[in-house]
């Protein structure tokens, strides 16, 4: 780093002083002492782990990968019937689809929201908006009722019943559905802010709004749709509440986390088994995170400045 | 303004169509063919049936009990789908609200059976469940698994708290005889106080539950002078703390185990531990603690549990004639939810002998699973002290209580009465305590 470009940004020359060099280190080191402790727990064994915590592998290093193999493959005595690799994939199954419905909804609406100008457009953009504010907690039973029975006024039918409980589906709607809100408020912000020189030109150049959503927006907006992937992948991977509920008590499409929970054990006696269970579980978000890492700065700041 | 009146519309037809609740009808399909299976019974033939029993149960003991279902499905036909999360207090009320509540739940307490029966889903037992249930269990048993006059579920496995641990070797070398009545029980006391010995162990301690073990033992003397009625009017705080009857149990409670003369330091009961109250049994630094069945567990694999060995356990004694075999402990309920022809052939299994039988067996020489069902001979059990404690849970003439501060709102049986029994022990007054955890009772 040359000492020029230092010299002509003041916030790059604060972090390069020692002092802060250290403070950063220490806060770093600090932050992530828990997790490597869990690291190194989840290769100690069992006897080990119960007799002395996990610094003491410095002084007396005995490793194993029984944990491990307890968790994937459901050895050992921890009774994980069958390991965890099958609730992964379904993890997988859900968050795929969760990501990607929310995402191409959004930015279609927050293009609409942003650039076609139709009646009520503004009070529509504020209503989605408002809908934030509707915790999930509260909408759970209610929309378990709609997915099971459908929706009544006397005997006419308003939504039929979905029959979508403990299928895939029925897991993939109620996390678009409450991505929803926040997705549209992020994109628009985003796509608004995009030059209006660049879209007048388009559409005298006889471009229809797909195109121009196709050609233009699409692209220019990949930093914001990253990021928000990043944020609903994390969100519906970490999600317990929403896939229990929704799942319908069905083993078969039940994330990792549902199984995670339940590997302590009946007496909560084989949390050594956690901390591998954790690192397999960390094991894609963190591969997505790292990737798309550069995406998630910029996306971050997305619509805050012009 | 216009805003806000299409966002009250939305809001509106949002609410309504949430507010709608339907219900699903189940058919039952018709049934033709029976099997007779060895070690099963005489059950429906349901080729093609899912049951799915949502419980509480993971790990190992849902291994146990996976295994012990597959003759019954091996010779009907039906697959059970046996469901275990820990997260099934919580998951329960949401299914069953949600239109999606499993064929049968085992249920732990009764105070959540009742909870769920108000919902209005759970549907009474079938004939030959009734039939079985008032044939093998006690009266006291199936009113666990009755709500309002109705018999919705059959008990599935059982514990039991009303044992006193000894050490049958120190006995043994002292001439001691173990007590089959309160009196017997007490006069032994007196003999070990005279010899100089500490009679009695005990330990309140238990992190942030600490103070359990005193609730039981004033559950125990309130079953055992009372009868079972008033301990039911006791839970449901018709008869408050301050009663006299409930404040006798106190006063003999405090000749028991606040006695000096049996237990030493008074004062040291409330710091010691649980875990640690019994270790010095088998040394005899102590002779006698009153604990659950599942204080085995705390021993150390040097200690041997068994009736000739470094501690075993007794019953503890009834004190009222009145009160016959009074037994304190809990247990599990199989409610169900539809009356398919196959969920009440699964009902009706899980109230058989043959299922008991099943399940003990796979639980192996370890033990850990019993039931109260009468109709499983005490031979059955290969673990001795399971079938010390069935042979009293089963007894048909026994007075079996739920665990009182399990049943009593939590912020009592959770909270004020252990925190003062604990300063009970400590010093505070009968008097001051009573009317301390009568004033902490939630209003209605």
């Amino acid at each position: 780093m040359s000492k020029k470009i230092a010299d002509h940004n003041p916030g790059r020359k604060l972090f390069s002083s020692k002092i802060a060099a250290i403070v950063v280190w220490t806060i770093t080191a600090l932050w992530t002492i828990p997790t490597f402790g869990l690291f190194a727990t989840s290769f100690r064994p069992k006897e080990d782990v119960f007799m002395s915590g996990w610094w003491h592998i410095f002084t007396s290093p005995h490793f194993t990968l029984s944990n491990y193999q307890a968790v994937l493959f459901g050895q050992g005595d921890a009774g994980s019937v069958g390991g965890v690799i099958p609730y992964f994939l379904n993890s997988i199954a859900i968050t795929v689809p969760a990501v990607v419905f929310p995402l191409v909804i959004a930015t279609m609406a927050a293009y609409s929201l942003a650039w076609i100008r139709f009646k009520g457009s503004d009070a529509l953009f504020f209503f989605i908006f408002a809908l934030q504010i509707v915790p999930i907690q509260m909408s759970l039973i209610p929309l378990l009722q709609l997915f099971t029975g459908g929706a009544h006024i006397g005997h006419i039918t308003i939504i039929p019943a979905l029959g979508i409980a403990g299928k895939l589906a029925g897991i993939w709607l109620p996390h678009t559905m409450f991505a929803l809100p926040l997705a549209i408020y992020l994109l628009h912000n985003f796509i608004s802010a995009l030059p209006r020189d660049l879209m007048e030109a388009a559409y005298v150049d006889g471009a229809n709004h797909f195109m121009v959503f196709r050609r233009i927006v699409l692209p220019l907006s990949i930093p914001a749709i990253a990021a928000f992937g990043i944020f609903q992948f994390l969100w519906v991977w970490n999600d317990l509440l929403v896939a229990l509920t929704f799942s319908g008590g069905t083993q078969n499409i039940s994330p990792i986390n549902a199984k995670l929970a339940s590997l302590v054990g009946q007496w909560g006696s084989h949390w050594e088994i956690l901390t591998a269970g954790a690192f397999i579980t960390i094991a894609l978000p963190l591969v997505v995170f790292f990737s798309l890492q550069r995406y998630f700065v910029r996306g971050l700041l997305a619509g805050s400045v012009k | 303004m216009s805003i806000s009146k299409k966002a009250m519309r939305a809001a509106l037809s949002l609410a309504a169509v949430s507010v709608i609740a339907t219900s699903v009808a189940a058919v039952s399909p018709a049934q033709a063919a029976t099997a007779s299976c060895a070690g099963v019974g005489t059950y429906a033939k349901q080729a093609g049936a899912t049951v799915e029993i949502f419980n509480s149960v993971i790990g190992q003991e849902n291994a146990r009990y996976q295994a012990a279902l597959i003759p019954f499905q091996n010779c009907t036909g039906i697959t059970i789908n046996w469901n275990g999360t820990n997260e099934f207090e919580s998951q329960l009320g949401v299914r069953v609200q949600g239109g999606t509540a499993p064929d049968i739940a085992m249920i732990p307490q009764p105070g959540l059976l009742a909870k769920m029966v108000a919902t209005g889903k759970v549907v009474k037992a079938p004939a030959t469940t009734l039939a079985n249930v008032n044939k093998y269990w006690s009266a006291g048993w199936k009113g666990y698994g009755t709500v309002n006059g109705v018999f919705y579920a059959a008990p599935n496995s059982a514990n039991n708290k009303s044992l006193v641990w000894y050490s049958p070797k120190q006995f043994k070398k002292f001439g001691y005889t173990v007590p089959t009545t309160w009196k017997e029980m007490m006069s032994l006391s007196d003999k070990m106080a005279a010899k100089g010995q500490i009679a009695w162990c005990g330990g309140l301690g238990s992190g942030t539950a600490t103070g359990w073990p005193g609730t039981d033992w004033l559950e125990e003397i309130v079953l055992r002078t009372q009868g079972a009625q008033t301990y039911a009017d006791w839970i449901s705080h018709k008869v408050k703390f301050s009663d006299p009857k409930i404040i006798a149990a106190f006063d003999q409670l405090a000749s028991w185990m606040k006695n000096p003369k049996y237990v030493g330091d008074v004062s040291a009961i409330a710091t010691t531990t649980f875990q640690n109250a019994g270790m010095g049994i088998p040394t005899a630094k102590c002779m006698m603690l009153q604990q659950a069945s599942f204080y085995a567990a705390q021993y150390p694999a040097t200690v041997k549990v068994a009736p000739t060995g470094d501690v075993w356990a007794y019953y503890l004694p009834g004190i009222n004639p009145a009160v016959k075999t009074p037994v304190e402990g809990g247990g599990e309920f199989f409610a169900a939810f539809n009356s398919k022809a196959a969920t009440q052939e699964v009902q009706n299994y899980l109230s058989s002998p043959e299922w008991a039988k099943a399940r003990i067996a796979a639980a192996g020489p370890a033990g850990g699973w019993l039931s109260a069902n009468n109709g499983v001979p005490l031979s059955a059990y290969t673990n001795g002290l399971d079938a010390l404690s069935a042979k009293y849970l089963a007894d048909k003439n026994s007075t079996f209580v739920f665990d009182g501060s399990d049943a009593m709102p939590a912020a009592v049986g959770a909270g004020s009465m252990w925190t003062e029994l604990t300063n009970w022990f400590t010093g505070k007054s009968t008097a001051d305590v009573a009317s301390a955890i009568d004033a902490s009772w939630p209003a209605a």
